[in-house]
Formats: C-alpha cells, structure tokens, sequence
C-alpha cells in the first residue's frame, strides 16, 4: 500500500506493507535512526515521535495510521541549525549519558514545554513516566527540562538579549 | 524484533462505512482504535487478522463526552486523555479523573480509547471497573441498528465482548442521579503498570444523608471485571460509617475470584480488593457529602 505523511515539515510517499510500524518506517525506510527502539512493547518510550503534535510510542503505532499526519522526530526538534532549549538543556545539565532513552524524553519534554511553558518537577516527571532510562539519569533529566523552561522564559521576557540561561 | 503477520489495511471513513467493511470481511477483519492493545498483541502473534479497519479517522463522529443533567454519553473513540481532561465529567463522576490518572502513562493516554479498553476486555482494565460501577450501558451498532447492553451483559469472559463480528461500540452511557459521590484507587506496582487490584465505586445519599443506592466495580480480581451486587444490597438504606465500609470489604474480598499470578498472590489481591473497596466506598461518601 502507498501511505503519505509529512515528517518533519517534508511530505514524503512510499509503498509500504500495512503491518509495518512506524517506528521502523522512520528508521528503515526514512533512515531517521534519531528515534530508538527499545523494548519493543510500549514501556520504555524511547520511540516517542509526535503525531499532529501529540507524543506517541511509535513501536505501538502503524506507519499506515500515521498516513495524512504530521510527525515529527527528535531530527525536527532542531529549528534553522539552532538547537531546541530543550537540547541546549540536555547538554547543559547532562541530561542524557548514553543517549538511549534521549530522544524519547526529548520529544515528551518538548510537548510538555508546549502545554505548560513552567511546569513543576512533579509534572516532568509525571510527564516522562512512561519512560526508562536505562542510565537512571532522571534528576538530571528533570534538571535539563527544568532549565529550558526558564530558558524559555527568560527568552520571552529579554526577546532581543542574548542569554544564557542557568540551571535553575 | 516484534512485527504483525501480514494484513491489508483499511481506513473507515464514518461508522456506517466501518460496518459495511466488518460485513463484507467477517471474522477475518478486526478494528483498530488506539492500537494499544491490539497491536501488542499481534506483534506477539496472539492475534492474527487478515485485515485491520483504522476507525482513528472516525473521531469527530465518535470521540465525545456529553454531560446532560440526567445523563452521560461518551463515545467510543474518546481518548484516556480526554476523558482525564474533562472537567464536566470530573465534576459529575470524579471516579473517571481518579482512573484516568493511573491507567497507563500520560503518551500511552494520548492514543488508547474507552472503546478499545472495553472491547479489549482484559480482566485488568480499570476503564471497565470504572463503567461498571457507574452502571454503563453499552450502545452496540450494526447494520440493523442499535442495540444498548448492560456492562454484566458486555462482558462474556476474558477478552470477548458482546460485540459480534459485524458490529462496532459506539457509545456508553450511564445515569445522574443527585447526591452522589464516586472514587477509583488502584495498587500497581510501578507507576503506569497495570492494577495489581483496583476498585471503583459510588454512592448516592438521600436526603438524610443515609445510602440510597451504592455499588462497587473491581478489576484484575476475576475473568471479568466485577460488579458486586451483594454490596449495593448490603449498604442501601444504612448510614455511612467505618462498620459499614468494613463490612462492604469484606464482602468484597470473599466476593471476588482472584488467581495469584506475577502481579500477587490470591491472598494479597483479596486484602486489597476488601481495602480498596474501603477507601473508595469512604471517598465517594466524602465527595457526596462535599457536594450536599
Ligand atoms: C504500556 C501500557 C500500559 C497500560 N496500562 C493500562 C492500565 O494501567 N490500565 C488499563 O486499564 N489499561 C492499560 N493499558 C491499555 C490501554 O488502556 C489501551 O489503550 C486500551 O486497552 C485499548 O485501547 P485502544 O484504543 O488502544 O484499543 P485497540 O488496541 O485499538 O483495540 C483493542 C480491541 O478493541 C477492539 N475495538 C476498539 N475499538 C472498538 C470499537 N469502537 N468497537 C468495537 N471494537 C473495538 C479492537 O478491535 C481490539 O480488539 C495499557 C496499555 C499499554 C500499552
Ligand atoms: S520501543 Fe517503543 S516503547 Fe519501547
Ligand atoms: S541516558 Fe542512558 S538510558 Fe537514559
């Protein structure tokens, strides 16, 4: 069958069989191997993408279904080069070690950041809860969501300033 | 690396077309909503279908909550999420907002429905305990028209439904009476998991403050989720107290028909049907006193 979808702003056809999920659609078929793909049965959460903007676990989901939608993958999350402040916190409060569960937590925090621009550790980590890392990095994880809120923040506040936020 | 076996994919269009599809393709055709229960289990192979009619297209048909003063509806297709985030129904039943935010995890709740929870029928699912304590009916659709079933009536055993082949679940609905109160608690053993043991119930008061009608729902505790009628009997007409929840527990834990498995030993899972019973029974009471 023939299934179309935007990923990452770019309308992209194949011919696909019905079963294929969209996990390996992403990485076998579009070569985006930024998503992972872990346990396989909807409990770790490193394939969550977004479909129309909502997190999914993509191990869970058809490609087909997926067909008319918009995804988006953590290669999407980057705008014009510039990284997302949710990356930039990754990187400033050593949110990930082996990078594993990185993407997955990534895409729920940027959907999080969405909903509620402030949110309390509690709802980070209510927010992630349906995901493992592997590496139990989860404080540093919360930090690194943590200090792209206030990075966003502070952007808003200062648009034309320059800055470089700070873990709060 | 965990794939379905081969099937063809169809996208139904409105919910008369769906069941045209399920008639013209019978057993070998399955519906898909959230997906997140079906395709785990054909990734597994414990399901295989020729087909698979995606119904996702059918939201806006199908995915609603409508609170009227005598009245709810809510639709098949209406998401985990949606039902948490409804405030009209949190207010009228909060026994759903209790629920919604045990089941699962926030992502799985973007995509799994009520449809797909009570046509998965998996005696561990907390939206089924919820629906049979709140006294649901189920609408059922096919080609001669609709039927309406009783949550006793939906429920066959494990993972079979009333649904026939040809047939798709459109909508439950359940009555709203005044003065009532309704909890839900579950034990699981890590967030998102499934319930060791939960229970579901609501209380109605009369105008003395005494039970005018009560009833409990339990889930992962039997073959089906479980309505304790001998409960409702058992606290109509009385005045709340801790005796009476007590007594209520009890009946609970000898009512229900739990095997011990990974999740617990039978044993555990009576304590915490009789317990849960109990705190539910007290918050509904809570809450329908709060509510006057
Ligand atoms: C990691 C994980 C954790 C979970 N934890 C919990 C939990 O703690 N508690 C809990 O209660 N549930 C839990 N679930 C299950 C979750 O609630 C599922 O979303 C739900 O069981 C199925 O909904 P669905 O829409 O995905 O159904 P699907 O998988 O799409 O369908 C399930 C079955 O229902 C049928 N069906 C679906 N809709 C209809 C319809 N309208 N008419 C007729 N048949 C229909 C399908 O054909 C299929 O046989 C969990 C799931 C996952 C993946
Ligand atoms: S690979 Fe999808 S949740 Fe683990
Ligand atoms: S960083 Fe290694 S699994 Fe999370």
């Amino acid at each position: 069958m023939q299934v179309s979808m935007t990923v990452n702003g770019e309308e992209v056809t194949r011919e696909i069989e019905g079963r294929l999920l969209l996990v390996h659609f992403l990485r076998d078929v579009l070569g985006l191997t930024g998503t992972h793909w872990g346990c396989d049965t909807s409990n770790c959460g490193t394939c969550v993408v977004w479909v129309d903007e909502k997190p999914v676990k993509s191990c869970t989901m058809l490609a087909a279904m997926a067909g008319g939608h918009e995804v988006r993958t953590v290669e999407g999350l980057a705008q014009n080069g510039e990284l997302d402040p949710v990356q930039r916190g990754f990187m400033e409060c050593h949110g990930l070690q082996c990078g594993f569960c990185t993407p997955g937590m990534m895409m729920t925090a940027r959907a999080l950041l969405n909903e509620n621009p402030d949110p309390s550790p509690d709802e980070i980590r209510e927010a992630i809860s349906g995901q493992i890392c592997r590496c139990t990095g989860y404080a540093t994880i919360v930090r690194s969501v943590r200090w792209a809120a206030a990075y966003e923040a502070d952007r808003a506040e200062a648009p034309a300033a320059t800055t470089t936020g700070g873990a709060p | 690396m965990q794939v379905p076996a081969p099937f063809e994919y169809e996208r139904a269009t409105s919910v008369d077309h769906a069941i045209g599809l399920l008639e013209r393709l019978g057993s070998s055709a399955r519906l898909v909503a959230g997906g997140h229960s079906l395709l785990p289990m054909m990734k597994l192979r414990l399901a295989n279908f020729e087909y698979l009619i995606d119904i996702n297209d059918l939201h806006d048909e199908l995915g609603y909550v409508e609170v009227r003063h005598d009245e709810i509806r809510i639709g098949a297709l209406t998401r985990h999420r949606e039902l948490l985030e409804s405030d009209e129904l949190a207010e009228a039943f909060p026994i759903f907002r209790d629920a919604e935010k045990v089941i699962a995890d926030p992502v799985v709740r973007n995509w799994g429905t009520l449809g797909g929870s009570l046509c998965q029928a998996d005696p561990s699912e907390d939206l089924s305990a919820v629906c049979t304590t709140v006294g649901a009916r189920c609408v059922i659709r096919g080609r001669d028209g609709e039927r309406v079933v009783s949550m006793t009536e939906f429920h066959r055993g494990p993972y079979e439904t009333a649904v026939g082949d040809d047939e798709i679940l459109t909508e439950i609905r359940f009555p709203v009476r005044g003065g009532g109160g309704s909890a839900f608690e579950k034990v699981e053993r890590r967030a998102g998991d499934w319930a060791v043991v939960s229970a579901g119930a609501a209380v109605w008061l009369d105008a003395d403050g005494r039970i005018a009608d009560a009833r409990v729902g339990l889930a992962a505790v039997g073959p089906n989720t479980t309505g304790l009628p001998e409960i409702s009997a058992a606290l109509t007409g009385r005045d709340p107290s801790e005796e009476l929840y007590d007594e209520a527990g009890r009946l609970a834990a000898q009512g229900c028909r739990p095997d011990t498995d990974m999740r617990g030993s039978e044993e555990y899972k009576r304590h915490l049907a009789g317990e849960l019973t109990k705190r539910a029974l007290r918050r509904s009471v809570e809450r329908a006193r709060e509510r006057g």
